[in-house]
């Protein structure tokens, strides 16, 4: 029996298709995108650059909006949601972590966390999200005094911070050498297993692919291939 | 080398691309050279003019009046060692009567030598002929009291000439040097309607004031080198037996006087004003190209990777900074020019010069040129410098994050806990801390420079408060022409409208301690005097000695004598006696620097019986009309004060110059703020774009997030006030001790409103610039900025 079909869908997205005026050119970033995100869930979306595969996930995170059809996060429909709910959807619901950390330089690792528990309804404490990084340790350094790869591990300590219920990564260790950015996939591995938070991964890196439940491939702003990893192998094991 | 022929396009097309930027950076670059060109040209033209007229119009350097003494002393005068040229004349006060005009009017009417010019203070006809030697009717006119009451040549005006009525034909409008700044005795203000200068040929006025082989004024010029105070000297005792009222020198010559101050106060702004504005340009120019070239990094790495030098570079960038100085230069001094010319052009239509001269001082206008182009310079070398010295790999990388620490202010206990937003600003402001504290300078700037505007309004209020409503009380003056027995008072007493009449004696006198001498007037008035009260520093009322004098403290110091020294007092006139008075205490006074003392010791010092010169009147509501018109026949009267007038002409004044400044003030201090808090705000935003969007991506809304732009420039628009409101006084200070002088002294005045006007504007501003970086961070593109690296 499948994971998908004992729990809820988070994310339910029909015909999704989005289109950018870049000047004089149009681009279809999306073509008709069908897909359903489970529970607890972990996925990764395999696509190559220009695949639509962060398109996807920025409009999945309310980041962004659709040209057409729709996007039902649980009972809410963000297809057609305004500025403000969209900002308390992010708020409550979202966790995000991105290529490029995009921390606060002016805060330290603890007040980075805590930039978001301020205005979360149901935090854990920051030093908890912290050490369920491995950073511990490291919450009174300023980002300018962190690695890369623990500057990547305080920006997953913020985005789950909040307890959300997804967390959406936009190449997460696509800055990071192969080793640094193991220890960053173990800690989401460990967020999904422990908190239960579904998460889904956007990478160009096929080895990534095998840590996750199920496995999204685009290209060309469609979805060519979802297949099910019968064994997710553990981050650790992962090599590139 | 590479051939920079694609930079070129490469410059030319970006800098087309961010013409918004150019132009913003172009009009602070404007705005400094405009005004340090507009105030230096405009007060070297000024002060050019003014010296060119002097010399080709023969102005004299040394004045003297006189009772009467027969021309041939003139003889003995030109006999003075070091004397080149003197001229004797007669000078009278006459009444004038102008149809449609009903207050008095009075005019000084200066005799011009049978043979045509005078050989000193040449006149300049605007319009018509010099009068006929032998005509007894024939006057050359001012030509600002003509204009003032639309007089031509061919009008006919009646005049009071020692007591006849005398119809007087216009034959031709004339400026003199000695009458630039055109105002009458004790007066402060020109007031063109009310007092005018007329010429007539010797013979008509010799007659009329019975001079006739006589003078009563001579000028002078000195040769090169010789000694003014020797000539002086013997001058005086030449003339002493003819009643002569003491030489003095262009110096202390009415006009002359008040326009030097005119120039100091127009040189004091020439000077501060552009200051002020360079530093702020400089500033902002410095940081604003900074920051472009350093949005430039990657650029900068990728045409070193393919083989661009370092200097191929940075004069790529050094191009485009200078190209963008150079349009605000162009822009600068063509509008700095132009208003340069349009405000000489009002200073030479107010003093009425015959003609303009438009000069530029080239040195400093070149200066604070290359001061803006060496500040372009070095905030485009440094980021060049930074980004040419890395390898081009690493600049490709993205910029390492800054270097953060814990903002000072968060030792204090309670401010630790501030929400993360708040710590944000305060630990940007710490990180930068130069940049703040630029900041932080060149807001205060904006706030100091419209305190100077505002700070005029409120001394001359001051001024006019104290002068005209707690020291001069009466509604109108009578200057005799001699001293008249004190008994007058009682006829003008009884004339219809006249409800109060007092006496008062003035005498023209020298003034000395140890080694210091000063000229001055004594006024005298009786001690229960209604009409006339001195204030000391405080403003309260103080009584006019029994027998000492009392004398304003500016005219104290410049003597360096305080309460109880004895000063020796030479009256200047026939007499010329020689007194001793002890300094009872020392009266505050904004305008003039006189000795009082009262009538009793005044006439008992003169040897003479109740005596007075002038009588102050106050008069009957609605009379005032009728009244004017009947003193105009009363015998003996040199001149007519109303206060009403007096008050009226410095409003008028007021308005034309100081609510002009202050309006030009606000203009260039909103302009200043605006830049400095606009421009900062700008480049806060581009560096933190990227936070800003993170903080959005992580469910702040976008109020929460313009929070910590918004509360940054809110915080140095604050911290900003208190310096701003210092450096206020201290310009005000300047400014107004660069304005004492024995006709006037400006009090530092500074309201709440001076202090609440400055932080009104500078905060209108403030906000200005926050709703325009508001709309950026409600427009801000979150996937764009956070999909691209730093």
């Amino acid at each position: 029996m499948s994971r998908q079909a004992s729990r809820d869908v988070v994310f339910r997205a029909s015909q999704l298709s989005k289109t950018y005026d870049m000047g004089e050119v149009q681009v279809h970033a999306l073509r008709g995108v069908d897909i359903e995100l489970y529970e607890g869930e972990f996925i990764v979306i395999l696509g190559a650059s220009g695949s639509g595969k962060s398109t996807l996930l920025n409009i999945l995170g309310g980041l962004d909006s659709a040209s057409s059809g729709s996007v039902h996060y649980r009972d809410t429909d963000l297809s057609n949601a305004n500025e403000t709910a969209l900002t308390r959807y992010r708020r409550e619901q979202v966790g995000f972590v991105f290529q490029f950390y995009n921390l606060i330089a002016s805060l330290n690792a603890q007040e980075n966390v805590e930039i978001v528990t301020d205005i979360a309804r149901d935090p854990m404490p920051a030093m908890q999200a912290l050490e369920l990084v491995g950073l511990g340790e490291r919450a009174q350094h300023f980002p300018a005094q962190l690695s890369g790869g623990e500057q990547q591990r305080v920006a997953i300590a913020r985005a789950i911070a909040k307890k959300p219920q997804v967390l959406l990564c936009d190449e997460p260790t696509g800055a990071l050498d192969s080793k640094t950015g193991v220890v960053v996939l173990e800690a989401l591995q460990r967020i999904n297993e422990e908190l239960g938070t579904s998460t889904a991964i956007i990478t160009h890196n096929a080895d990534i692919a095998a840590m996750a439940d199920r496995v999204i491939e685009m290209s060309d702003g469609r979805i060519s291939n979802i297949r099910q990893n019968q064994q997710r192998l553990p981050a650790r094991q992962i090599t590139w | 080398m590479v051939k920079p022929g694609k930079l070129h396009i490469k410059l030319l097309r970006e800098l087309w691309h961010m013409r918004g930027q150019v132009l913003a950076i172009a009009l602070v670059v404007m705005g400094g050279i405009a005004v340090c060109v507009m105030s230096l040209s405009t007060y070297d033209s000024v002060k050019q003019t003014r010296d060119i007229y002097y010399a080709q119009y023969r102005f004299a350097n040394i004045f003297v009046d006189l009772t009467r003494a027969p021309l041939r002393l003139v003889e003995r005068v030109r006999e003075i060692s070091g004397v080149s040229v003197a001229e004797p004349r007669v000078n009278a006060a006459v009444t004038l009567l102008v149809d449609g005009f009903n207050e008095p009017i009075t005019a000084s009417v200066v005799s011009i030598p049978p043979s045509g010019q005078p050989l000193l203070n040449a006149l300049h006809l605007r319009s018509g002929r010099l009068p006929e030697s032998s005509s007894s009717d024939e006057i050359l006119l001012s030509a600002a009291f003509a204009q003032a009451h639309r007089l031509r040549e061919g009008s006919k005006i009646d005049a009071v000439i020692n007591g006849r009525l005398q119809t007087l034909t216009v034959v031709g409008l004339a400026l003199s040097p000695e009458h630039v700044y055109q105002i009458a005795p004790g007066s402060l203000l020109p007031d063109y309607k009310r007092y005018g200068v007329l010429w007539m040929p010797y013979p008509a006025i010799s007659v009329a004031y019975d001079m006739d082989g006589a003078f009563n004024s001579v000028v002078l010029t000195s040769n090169r080198g010789a000694n003014e105070r020797a000539i002086i000297d013997q001058l005086d005792k030449l003339l002493a037996p003819y009643g002569g009222r003491g030489a003095y020198t262009r110096e202390r010559q009415v006009s002359n006087e008040f326009l030097s101050q005119e120039f100091d106060q127009l040189r004091t702004m020439a000077l501060l004003f552009p200051l002020i504005f360079i530093s702020v340009s400089v500033f902002l120019l410095n940081v604003v190209i900074g920051r472009l070239i350093e949005n430039q990094r990657e650029v900068i790495a990728i045409l070193k990777a393919f083989g661009y030098s370092n200097r191929t570079i940075g004069l790529h960038y050094l191009s485009f900074t200078m190209l963008i100085t150079l349009l605000g230069t162009l822009l600068g001094l063509l509008l700095g020019s132009g208003l340069g010319n349009l405000m000489t052009a009002v200073f030479g239509e107010y003093y009425h010069f015959p003609a303009l001269t438009y000069a530029n001082n080239r040195l400093q206008v070149a200066l604070a040129i290359a001061l803006c182009f060496a500040a372009s310079a070095a905030g485009t070398l440094r980021p060049v410098l930074a980004a040419a010295a890395l390898p081009p790999a690493e600049a490709m990388r993205p910029k390492a994050p800054p270097r953060f620490r814990k903002a000072l202010p968060e030792r204090i206990p309670w401010l630790a806990r501030l929400s993360q937003t708040s710590k944000m600003i305060l630990r940007n402001l710490d990180r930068q801390r130069l940049k703040s504290l630029m900041a932080i300078a060149g807001i205060s700037a904006a706030v100091a420079v419209m305190m100077v505007g505002n700070f005029q309004q409120a001394a001359i209020d001051k001024m006019m408060h104290v002068q005209f409503k707690l020291t001069q009380k009466e509604d109108l003056s009578i200057g005799f022409s001699e001293a008249v027995a004190y008994n007058a008072i009682y006829s003008l007493d009884n004339l219809p409208g006249v409800s109060y009449v007092e006496g008062m004696r003035s005498a023209a006198v020298k003034l000395r301690f140890e080694h210091r001498q000063e000229r001055s007037v004594i006024i005298a008035f009786s001690s229960n005097s209604q009409l006339r009260q001195l204030r000391d520093e405080s403003l309260a009322i103080m009584p006019i000695p029994t027998n000492g004098i009392l004398i304003t403290d500016y005219l104290a110091e410049k003597l360096g004598a305080s309460v109880g020294d004895k000063l020796e007092i030479e009256f200047l006139g026939e007499s010329r006696q020689i007194r001793h008075a002890r300094i009872d205490a020392l009266s505050t006074e904004y305008l003039g620097s006189g000795v009082y003392m009262s009538l009793r010791s005044l006439n008992r010092m003169l040897d003479s019986g109740p005596a007075i010169n002038t009588a102050l009147l106050t008069l009957e509501a609605n009379a005032q009309q009728d009244t004017y018109r009947r003193l105009r026949a009363f015998p003996a009267v040199r001149s007519i004060n109303i206060r009403q007038t007096l008050i009226d002409a410095f409003s008028e004044t007021l308005e034309r110059v100081v609510i002009y400044f202050t309006a030009i003030n606000a203009a260039l201090g909103a302009i200043i703020a605006f830049g400095v808090v606009y421009n900062t705000m700008r480049i806060a935003m581009a560096e933190r774009a990227r936070e800003l969007a993170s903080l959005r991506v992580l469910g702040y809304t976008r109020a929460e997030v313009a929070y910590t732009l918004l509360g940054e420039l809110a915080l140095l628009t604050l911290l900003s006030l208190v310096p701003g409101f210092l450096l206020g006084v201290l310009l005000c200070d300047i400014l107004a001790s660069g304005l004492q002088n024995d006709l006037y002294r400006l009090p530092l005045v500074l309201t709440a409103y001076t202090y609440g006007f400055s932080a009104f504007i500078v905060i209108l501003s403030a906000v200005a610039s926050g709703l325009i970086i508001l709309r950026q961070v409600y427009r801000l593109d979150l996937v764009a900025v956070l999909k691209t690296r730093e």
